[in-house]
């Protein structure tokens, strides 16, 4: 599977030696290699559409004389293209406020509760913070005792209140603890829910309005399909969220979707998640996910993590 | 609805009293179907066998080309899926009937066994979950709940358990009980995870101690919203464990679940369930027509 789309183009790209350079019509072969790569790793079909078309205004003109393989310097230009719109640098964390509020928001089963674990712990071990996690997930059976697991798995203090279920008060009454006690970080951790769940929108609003987070993050499933962008669109109209997560990418899915997302609301990919575990999170390199979504491995994050 | 209507009114306009489906049209057609995530070679099959239909029978009609899509697309998906299925039944010659639920993480299981335990009482049979995930935190308290709900027993063993042991106790305690369902909850894995596949062929041998021919059925749990990875996961899971049902959830969002199609087709393994919310009701029985329809409607 690795380097199957640099194989293909240098097939597509073949005839193209003995033309000089790029043009429209040699092209088209090509950019059709490359739509199909990017619709088969769930980049969204319009994004898709968009993307080579850009590609193509990049491609037309370049000298393929000179490069032994086409095919290479088609796969640098895609490359490019697609770590530029996935954002440069790596993008931190905002933990200016006293204490730092941080909201999490998704799907259900995306990885919110197992995330606001892992920051967490990353936020503890790493910055050297005291953090608070808050159970506001007042739907989801068993989601309290989840994240008590989690919290006591890290040595983190979990604040909840079964017999609550208004997850705005249970925010504000887990910040005042905070406050109380000395914590620096919170993280709320709130129910999966529908973008178009409205109801369930307004309460997320109102968390948000009630407590104004430093930072807001959209936690999504690296396997998600073209339903992506209208996910993503939903959840930041309401939230204007400051980040993306992106879980499940220990799998082996090509994770398209962040391209989507990033394409459609433009916000950061902040971390990921890379496991079960606790210690699984690593922060968001755009280059190495514009390698794994071209079919080309995700072999620097391996190398490292061996 | 609107967009329902404005696609096939366009997709007739353009085919009517023509032998060749123009581009135009087999462009509207594929964006429908890739943002459903179809994907790119299922679609391109259904592509095919439009053109095919429309260069035999000339002059189309709207319906009869609403019907014709119907059709080629729905005659992708397996042919045990007849269509018309409304009831959730199990063979009454199976006593107690064993269903091993698996899927990736987070997809729905545990909650589409809760609905399931529940289709399943009402109908006046007797349900005993296993708890067999013991990994994933509060996932025993997780099933306890909807076991609880349901009214229905649960065997169950510490966090970190042998999944394997708690498998083989639920179904030695399901015949003891007289049980008609035995249905055991696994650990959400990654098709990748090649200890965590094997572990789970394990869970599947051990039963067979108890019941020779158990599990009756492997249900493949895959979210509505998952895109081309689901093949992947159709593939190992069924390596694994002999996949052979299908439930796709959280069709209740915006999200398709179009990527089945392809999967149905190629494994020949039937869509049984869908889940449709996250309520106790909220599981239907699948039906091929309506879920081709909703790739057409907004
Ligand atoms: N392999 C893997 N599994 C993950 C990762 N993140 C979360 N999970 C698993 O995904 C499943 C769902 O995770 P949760 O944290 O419960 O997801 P959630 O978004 O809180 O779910 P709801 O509260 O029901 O909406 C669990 O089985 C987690 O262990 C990851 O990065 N990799
Ligand atoms: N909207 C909606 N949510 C669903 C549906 N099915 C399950 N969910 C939700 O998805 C989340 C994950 O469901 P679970 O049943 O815990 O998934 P699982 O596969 O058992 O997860 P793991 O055991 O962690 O791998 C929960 O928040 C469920 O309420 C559905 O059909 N529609
Ligand atoms: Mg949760
Ligand atoms: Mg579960």
């Amino acid at each position: 599977m690795f380097n199957n789309l640099s194989e293909k183009l240098d097939k597509a790209l073949h005839v193209l030696k003995g033309h000089g350079s790029i043009t429209e019509v040699n092209v088209a072969e090509t950019l059709k290699e490359v739509r199909r790569a990017l619709l088969d790793a769930d980049v969204n079909f319009k994004i898709a559409k968009d993307f080579t078309k850009r590609v193509k205004e990049k491609a037309i003109g370049q000298n393929v004389l000179t490069t032994l393989q086409p095919g290479q310097l088609m796969v640098k230009i895609v490359k490019d293209e697609l770590t530029e719109l996935m954002g440069g640098d790596a993008a931190g964390i905002n933990l200016s406020g006293k204490p730092t509020i941080i909201l999490m928001s998704g799907l259900q089963g995306s990885g919110k509760t197992t995330f606001s674990g892992k920051l967490a712990n990353y936020l503890k071990n790493k910055k050297t913070k005291k953090p608070l996690l808050v159970a506001c997930d007042v739907y989801r059976p068993a989601a309290i005792d989840q994240l008590h697991v989690v919290g006591d798995q890290i040595n983190v203090e979990v604040y909840s209140d079964k017999g609550n279920n208004d997850p705005v008060a249970i925010a504000q009454a887990g910040i005042a603890h905070a406050k109380q006690h000395g914590h620096n970080v919170v993280i709320i951790d709130t129910a999966g829910r529908l973008a178009v769940d409205e109801a369930m929108m307004t309460e997320i609003a109102n968390i948000h309005k009630a407590i104004e987070p430093q930072e807001t993050l959209f936690v999504v499933d690296s396997m998600t399909g073209q339903d992506a962008v209208n996910t993503a669109k939903a959840f930041n109209d309401i939230l204007n969220f400051d980040g993306v997560i992106l879980t499940k990418l220990d799998g082996d899915t090509r994770g398209g979707a962040a391209i989507s997302i990033k394409s459609v609301v433009n916000k950061p990919i902040k971390f990921i998640g890379t496991g079960e575990k606790m210690e699984a999170i690593d922060v968001f390199y755009p280059s190495r996910m514009a390698d794994r979504i071209l079919g080309m491995g995700d072999v620097v994050s391996l190398v490292e993590r061996a | 609805e609107k967009s329902k209507s404005s696609f096939f009114s366009k997709l007739t306009k353009a085919v009517a009293g023509k032998s060749k489906v123009d581009d135009e049209v087999l462009d509207n057609l594929e964006e429908v179907l890739v943002s459903s995530d179809v994907g790119v070679d299922t679609t391109l099959k259904i592509i095919d066998r439009i053109e095919e239909r429309v260069a035999k029978d000339k002059y189309l009609g709207t319906d009869e080309l609403n019907k014709i899509l119907r059709e080629e697309i729905a005659g992708l998906l397996s042919e045990t899926n007849s269509g018309e299925e409304t009831e959730y039944t199990v063979p009454a010659n199976k006593k107690p009937y064993v269903l091993m639920v698996v899927g990736v993480n987070g997809v729905g299981k545990t909650t589409t066994i809760g609905k399931l335990a529940y289709q399943f009482n009402k109908k006046g049979l007797k349900v005993v979950l296993g708890a067999a995930d013991t990994f994933r935190a509060a996932a025993i308290d997780q099933l306890q709940v909807w076991a609880d709900r349901v009214g229905v027993p649960i065997v169950k063993q510490n966090m970190g358990s042998d999944p394997a042991s708690v498998a083989y106790d639920t179904l030695k305690s399901g015949v003891a009980q007289d049980a008609d369902v035995i249905i055991i909850d696994t650990a959400g894995r990654l098709h990748n995870k090649v200890n965590l596949m094997k572990e789970l062929t394990k869970v599947k041998k051990v039963m067979q101690k108890v019941i020779d021919d158990a599990p009756h059925d492997v249900l493949l749990v895959l979210d509505g919203s998952t895109g081309q990875n689901a093949f992947e996961q159709a593939k190992q899971f069924t390596a694994a464990t002999e996949v052979t049902t299908l439930a796709v959830t959280k069709l209740d969002g915006t999200a398709k679940g179009g990527v089945v199609i392809g999967i149905s087709d190629q494994f020949q393994i039937p869509v049984k369930y869908i889940g449709v919310g996250e309520g106790i009701e909220d599981l239907q029985v699948f039906n091929k027509y309506e879920f081709v329809d909703s790739f057409f409607k907004k």
